[in-house]
C-alpha cells in the first residue's frame, strides 16, 4: 500500500489541475464569452477579464467581488465574477457604486473619511467600503490630500504608511472611475437611444460649426448648442482616459484602437480637433491641419464598434438575458470579420490563463509537497519523500507551463518585470532543487525546491497587487535578445545563490535545533553549497557582464556603476570570496555556509533594494511594504548567522558525531 | 625553503613580501572590500547623484561613506582605484609565485587573464573614453557635439573667408577671479573679475535691485545681475557658469558678463569686429549630422514610451560617405570612432515651428573592445574549470551509484 500512496496523492492532485483546465459554460449570462472580448488598456490589448481580474485585484486585492464581505465563509456571501463587477460597473455604475469593493486599512485613513467600524449584523466588515459610503466630500477629501501628497512629498520615500494608503485609494477610485465611463458616460442612461438623438443634430450642427469656424455668414446657434452638448458629455469621458474599447473598422494592431469617446466624436467634430479647440495641453495641431479637419467634420462614419456596444450595454443594463447573449456573440462574429482573429485567439487563452492560475496551484503544491517532505525527515520512510518529489515534478510542470504560457502572450523571455523575476527565480531554484535532489535522495533538494518555490510565489503575489503583471516594456527594454539573454542569466544567478543559502540554513537550523544532521549528511550539504556557488559564480559573472554589453551596445559605457549593475556585481564579488576563502582553508564547513547564508542578504539586496533606492535605470520608486519585507529578512538571516556563529559543541548536531570522531 | 636564509635578511622580507602579494588572503580581503566600497558606492549615489559618487568611490585612492545628514565620515574605504591595482597585483604575482601551471588549472588561468584585463580596460576606459552631446532640431547640421558639463569662452572673428570664424577657446576652469588670459590672435587681454560655478542671470529690475548695479558696463552685462547658484550636483541638472570679465587692449573696452545662458555678444576692437560666447564645450568631427526626422512613438492610451527613433543624414566628406540612418533604442550609428545613441527627444512650441528636436549622445571609447576579450576569457575558464569539477564529481559518484 505504502508503495502506491505517492502515485495515488500524484495522480489526484493531477486530476485537480486537469479538472481546472477544462473551461466552464456560461450558465445565464455569457460573462465568459463577454470576457473574453479585446480591449487596449496600458498600452495593450487584453481581454476584459484581465482588465476586470486586474482593475479588483488594485481596489481589493482578490480577483474577485465579495458583495457581502461581512458575512463569514459558512455563510455564503454573494461572490461575483471580476467580469460580472466590471460589466456592472460600466452599464449600471448606479448598482456597482453601492457594493463594498474598496479596501481600506489604515485606520487613521478610515477615520479621516469617517467610515465606519465593524458590525457584521449592519453589513460592515471595518475593511471593505463602497463608493456610496466615501460620498462626495470624502471623495473631495481623497482628491485634495492626494494632491497634497504627490506635490510636497514628491520623493516616494519620504512617503509614510498614511500617504501610501491615501495615494493608494486615491489611485483604485482614479481606476474606477475610469471604468465607469469606458462605454459610455457613467449617467447615460440608454445609450442606443443618446446615440440615435446626437445622430439627428450632426448635420445642422456642424454645417453651424463650419460657418462659424470660417466666419462665412451666420449660423445656427441652436444647432450648434445642440451637437456640442452631445460632444461635449464624450469629450469629458476622454479626460479620464478610459480603456481603448473601439477597433478600428479597418482591422490591425491596437495603435490603432480609439476610446468610445473618440469613436462617438468620428461623426462630428473629431477628437483631434475638438482638442485643439479646448486647448488641451500637447494636442496642439499645425493651423492647415486644423482647416482640414474644420472642412472634413461631419463626413466620417460612426465606427460600426458602437452599435455594438451601445447594444451589449442596453441589454446588460436591463437584465435581458438572452438578448445580451446574442449582443456579445454579434459582436465577437463582427471582429472576426475585422480578420481580429489571431486577438481574439490571444484573449482567449489569455482569459483560460487567467482562470487556469498556474502560479497559484504550483504553490499549493508546493506547500503540500514541504509537508511530505518534512514527514521523510520525522520518519525516514522512503514514500513520503517519493510523494513529495512527484509532487514536486508535478508542480514544476505546473510552474513551466505557466511560464511558457506567460512568454507567448506576451511574446516575451520570461522575465521582464520584478514580478516575473519572482516566478522565474523560483522556478531556477525548483529546478536546481530537482537536480540535487536527483544526486542525493536525501529531501534537501525537496527542501530547497518547495520552500524557495513557495515564498517566491508568495512575493510574487504581493507583486501582482499593483495591477497588470503585463504591462508593456518601456523603450530602453524592448529587446527580447537581451532579455532572454542578460536578463535570465542574471536571475539564474539569483536563483542558485539563493538556493545556496536556503541549503546553509538547513545546515545550521537542522544541525543547531536537531539531531538529524550527521557528519555524513553535513560533508553532502557542503559539497551541495560548493557545487551550486559555483554554478551561481558562473551564471552571475556571466549575466552581469551581458548586462555590461547590452550597455555598452545600447549606450557606449560597458559599466556605468548603476545601482542595479552595482548589485549583481556584488553577487559575483561575494561568490567570488566564499570559493577563494574555501581553497585558501580560511573557512571550513561552518563558515562557508554562514558566508553563503550571507549570500542570501547580498542577492535580496541586489534583487529588492537596489530598485528602492528611486536612482538609476533599475528603479521603480520606493515601495514601503516591500522596504519594510527586505529589512525583516536581512534580519531573520543575520540571526541565522549569530547561530551559525555558535560553537558546534553546543549544536544538538554534530557534537556527539565530533566527540566520537 | 627560505630556512637559510636568517629571517631579518632582505630576501627573506622581499619573500615576505611577495607571499603577502600572492596570498589568497590578500584576495579575501580585497573581495571584502570590493563588496563594502560597491555597496557604499551605490548608497552614496542616493545623496551625491551618480556622477560624484563615481568621482568619490570608485575613481579614487581612498574613500569614506558619510550616512546621509551626518557631519562626520563613518566608514573610511580604499577606492576603486586601489582596490583594482592590488588586485591586478596580487593575480599577477600570484601566478608567478604560488600558481601551479597544469592543465587541471588551465580555466583559473583564463578566469585570472580576463579579470585582469577587465580591470585595465576599466582604467583605460576612465582615462581615454569621453561622452559629449549632439543635439538639433529636425533640418538642422552639425558637425560637432557638446561636453554636458564643461563650457568654454568662446572669442570668435569673422575672417570674411567662406564664413569660416577664427575661434579662441579659453576653457571655464582658467576664468577664475583675478586671473588674466592672453592669446596670441587676440588684440586684448582678458581679466575675470568675478567668477561663478553655476548661476542664473536676469534682468536687473531698476526699482527692486536698486542697491545692486548691473553685472558689467558694456553689451547685456549692462541690463542684467548674476544670481550665484550653489553647485548642483544630480544628473538632470547641470551647472550653467557666469563671470563678469575685462577687456583690456590698448585701451580698456569694459567689463562684459558672459553667462551659459546668454546669446553671443557683439564688440569692435582694433577695428575688427568679434564675437563673445560663453557656450559647451565643443568638440569637432570630421562629418556632419543633418537631422531629418523624429518620431517618438507611445502604448495606445499610455504615456509609456515604445520608440524614440531620429533618423540622420551622415555625410564624410574625406570618405565620400552620404547615407541616413535610424538612431533608435539599442541601435546606436557607430562612425569614425564615435557611437551616437538616442539620448533625449522632444518638440518646439508650436509657435517656434513644431518641429522635433533630439539630442544624441556621443561617445567616443578606444578602449571599448576590452571588456569583450576579457569577459570572454572569464566567461569561458569559469565554464572549462566547473565543466571539470563537474565531471570529476560526477565520475566519483558513478560507482557508487552501480
Amino acid at each position: 500500500m505504502k508503495q502506491r500512496i505517492p502515485l495515488i496523492v500524484v495522480a489526484l492532485f493531477a486530476l485537480w489541475i486537469l479538472g481546472a483546465l477544462v473551461p466552464r459554460r456560461d450558465r445565464e449570462y455569457a460573462f465568459g464569452a463577454f470576457g473574453r472580448l479585446p480591449v487596449v488598456f496600458n498600452g495593450r490589448l487584453q481581454p476584459f477579464d484581465s482588465l476586470a481580474r486586474n482593475s479588483l485585484t488594485r481596489i481589493r486585492e482578490k480577483e474577485t467581488a465579495n458583495l457581502e464581505p461581512a458575512k463569514a465563509w459558512y455563510e455564503s456571501p454573494k461572490i461575483i465574477s471580476a467580469t460580472e463587477w466590471l460589466l456592472t460597473v460600466m452599464t449600471r455604475p448606479e448598482v456597482a457604486d453601492g457594493w463594498k469593493v474598496f479596501r481600506v486599512d489604515h485606520p487613521e485613513l478610515k477615520a479621516m473619511l469617517k467610515l465606519p467600524e465593524p458590525n457584521p449584523p449592519a453589513g460592515e466588515d471595518g475593511k471593505h467600503y463602497s463608493w456610496n459610503q466615501f460620498g462626495e466630500n470624502g471623495l473631495k477629501q481623497i482628491e485634495e490630500s492626494a494632491r497634497n501628497i504627490q506635490e510636497n512629498k514628491k520623493d516616494s520615500s519620504l512617503r509614510n504608511a498614511f500617504d501610501n494608503a491615501t495615494l493608494g485609494l486615491y489611485e483604485a477610485m482614479t481606476l474606477y472611475l475610469r471604468l465607469k465611463n469606458t462605454i459610455h458616460p457613467q449617467d447615460t442612461a440608454r445609450f442606443a437611444a443618446e446615440i440615435a438623438e446626437y445622430q439627428k443634430t450632426i448635420p445642422a450642427g456642424v454645417k453651424a460649426f463650419q460657418q462659424r469656424m470660417t466666419g462665412s455668414g451666420p449660423f445656427d446657434t441652436n444647432a450648434l448648442t445642440e451637437v456640442f452638448g452631445h460632444a461635449e458629455r464624450f469629450f469629458v469621458t476622454l479626460r479620464g482616459e478610459p480603456p481603448l474599447l473601439v477597433p478600428p473598422a479597418a482591422g490591425g494592431d491596437s495603435f490603432a484602437w480609439q476610446r468610445m469617446g473618440e469613436a462617438l466624436l468620428e461623426p462630428s467634430f473629431g477628437a483631434p480637433l475638438l482638442k485643439h479647440l479646448m486647448r488641451v495641453p500637447k494636442a496642439e495641431l499645425p493651423a492647415e491641419t486644423v482647416a482640414e479637419l474644420i472642412r472634413t467634420a461631419g463626413t466620417r462614419p460612426l465606427p460600426p464598434a458602437v452599435g455594438h456596444w451601445a447594444a451589449m450595454a442596453d441589454t446588460f443594463r436591463e437584465s435581458q438575458t438572452a438578448s445580451f447573449n446574442a449582443a456579445v456573440a454579434d459582436y465577437t462574429a463582427y471582429l472576426e470579420s475585422l480578420r481580429l482573429g489571431k486577438a481574439l485567439v490571444k484573449t482567449h487563452r489569455e482569459q483560460r490563463y487567467n482562470g487556469f492560475a498556474p502560479f497559484s496551484k504550483a504553490a499549493a503544491l508546493y506547500l503540500v509537497a514541504f509537508l511530505f517532505g518534512c514527514g521523510f525527515w520525522f520518519n525516514f520512510a522512503e514514500w513520503s519523500r517519493r510523494t513529495s518529489l512527484n509532487l514536486v515534478r508535478l508542480a514544476f510542470v505546473v510552474h513551466t507551463l505557466g511560464l511558457i504560457v506567460r512568454m507567448w502572450l506576451e511574446g516575451r523571455p520570461p522575465v521582464t518585470n520584478l514580478y516575473s523575476s519572482a516566478i522565474f527565480i523560483g522556478w531556477g531554484a525548483v529546478g536546481l532543487g530537482l537536480i540535487l535532489e536527483s544526486f542525493w535522495k536525501n529531501a534537501i533538494g525537496l527542501a530547497v525546491a518547495t520552500v524557495i518555490g513557495f515564498s517566491t510565489q508568495i512575493v510574487a503575489h504581493n507583486l501582482a497587487l499593483g495591477g497588470d503583471t503585463m504591462v508593456m516594456l518601456q523603450a530602453v527594454l524592448d529587446t527580447n535578445f537581451w532579455l532572454a539573454t542578460h536578463v535570465v542569466i542574471v536571475t539564474l544567478g539569483y536563483s542558485a545563490t539563493f538556493v545556496a543559502g536556503f541549503l546553509a540554513i538547513l545546515y545550521v537550523v537542522l544541525g543547531f535545533f536537531t539531531k538529524v544532521m550527521t557528519a555524513d549528511m553535513g560533508r553532502s550539504l557542503s559539497r551541495m553549497v560548493y557545487g551550486i556557488l559555483c554554478f551561481a559564480t558562473l551564471f552571475s559573472f556571466v549575466g552581469t557582464v551581458l548586462g555590461g554589453i547590452w550597455a555598452d551596445q545600447s549606450w557606449g559605457r560597458f559599466w556605468g556603476w548603476d545601482p542595479k549593475e552595482n548589485g549583481a556585481l556584488i553577487i559575483v564579488l561575494w561568490n567570488a570570496l566564499i570559493l577563494h576563502a574555501r581553497w585558501g582553508g580560511m573557512v571550513r564547513e561552518r563558515g562557508i555556509m554562514n558566508l553563503a547564508i550571507f549570500g542570501n542578504i547580498v542577492t535580496s539586496w541586489s534583487w529588492f533594494g537596489t530598485n528602492l533606492l528611486g536612482v538609476g535605470l533599475h528603479s521603480y520608486g520606493f515601495m514601503s511594504g516591500a522596504f519594510t519585507a527586505l529589512m525583516v529578512f536581512v534580519a531573520s538571516q543575520c540571526v541565522l548567522i549569530g547561530l551559525g556563529l555558535i560553537p558546534q559543541a553546543k549544536w544538538r548536531s554534530f557534537s556527539k558525531a565530533s566527540a566520537a570522531a | 625553503m627560505s630556512n637559510d636564509v636568517p629571517a631579518s635578511h632582505p630576501l627573506s622580507m622581499m619573500s615576505k613580501v611577495f607571499q603577502f602579494l600572492s596570498s589568497l588572503r590578500l584576495t579575501v580581503v580585497l573581495l571584502a572590500l570590493g563588496v563594502a566600497v560597491v555597496f557604499f558606492g551605490t548608497l552614496g549615489q542616493t545623496s551625491d547623484g551618480l556622477y560624484v559618487a563615481q568621482e568619490r568611490y570608485f575613481r579614487s585612492w581612498f574613500a569614506y561613506w558619510t550616512p546621509h545628514g551626518s557631519a562626520f565620515p563613518v566608514v573610511p574605504l580604499p577606492g576603486g582605484y586601489l582596490l583594482g591595482t592590488m588586485l591586478v597585483i596580487n593575480l599577477i604575482v600570484a601566478h608567478f609565485t604560488r600558481f601551479q601551471w597544469t592543465w587541471a588549472k588551465s580555466g583559473i588561468f583564463l578566469t585570472h587573464i580576463g579579470i585582469i584585463l577587465l580591470l585595465l580596460g576599466q582604467l583605460a576606459t576612465d582615462m581615454l573614453a569621453r561622452e559629449s552631446i549632439m543635439s538639433f532640431r529636425e533640418g538642422e547640421t552639425r558637425n560637432y557635439s557638446e561636453s554636458a558639463m564643461d563650457f568654454e569662452l568662446a572669442v570668435m572673428r569673422s575672417t570674411g573667408s567662406n564664413d569660416l570664424d577664427q575661434v579662441v577657446a579659453i576653457p571655464a576652469s582658467r576664468l577664475k577671479a583675478g586671473a588674466e588670459v592672453r592669446h596670441e590672435l587676440l588684440p586684448f587681454a582678458i581679466r575675470v573679475k568675478e567668477a561663478y560655478e553655476n548661476a542664473r542671470v536676469r534682468l536687473r529690475a531698476p526699482v527692486m535691485d536698486s542697491n545692486r548695479p548691473p553685472a558689467a558696463s558694456q553689451g547685456v552685462g549692462a541690463r542684467i545681475v548674476i544670481d550665484a547658484q550653489s553647485a548642483t550636483r544630480t544628473m538632470n541638472d547641470r551647472n550653467v557658469p557666469a563671470a563678469v570679465i575685462e577687456l583690456a587692449g590698448t585701451s580698456s573696452l569694459g567689463t562684459w558678463a558672459i553667462s551659459g545662458e546668454l546669446k553671443s555678444q557683439t564688440l569692435t576692437a582694433e577695428g575688427r569686429e568679434w564675437r563673445l560666447e560663453y557656450r559647451p564645450v565643443r568638440e569637432y568631427k570630421p562629418f556632419a549630422l543633418t537631422l531629418l526626422k523624429t518620431t517618438h512613438e507611445t502604448y495606445p492610451g499610455t504615456d509609456i514610451p515604445k520608440n524614440f527613433q531620429s533618423r540622420v543624414r551622415l555625410r564624410h566628406a574625406d570618405t565620400g560617405e552620404d547615407r541616413e540612418v535610424d538612431i533608435y533604442m539599442n541601435a546606436p550609428l557607430r562612425h569614425g570612432g564615435y557611437t551616437f545613441f538616442q539620448y533625449q527627444m522632444g518638440k518646439e512650441q508650436l509657435t517656434d515651428g513644431g518641429r522635433g528636436t533630439s539630442a544624441l549622445q556621443v561617445v567616443r571609447n578606444p578602449s571599448w573592445v576590452t571588456p569583450y576579450v576579457g569577459c570572454i576569457l572569464v566567461g569561458v575558464g569559469l565554464l572549462v574549470q566547473f565543466l571539470l569539477h563537474l565531471t570529476k564529481f560526477i565520475a566519483r559518484r558513478k560507482p557508487r551509484a552501480a
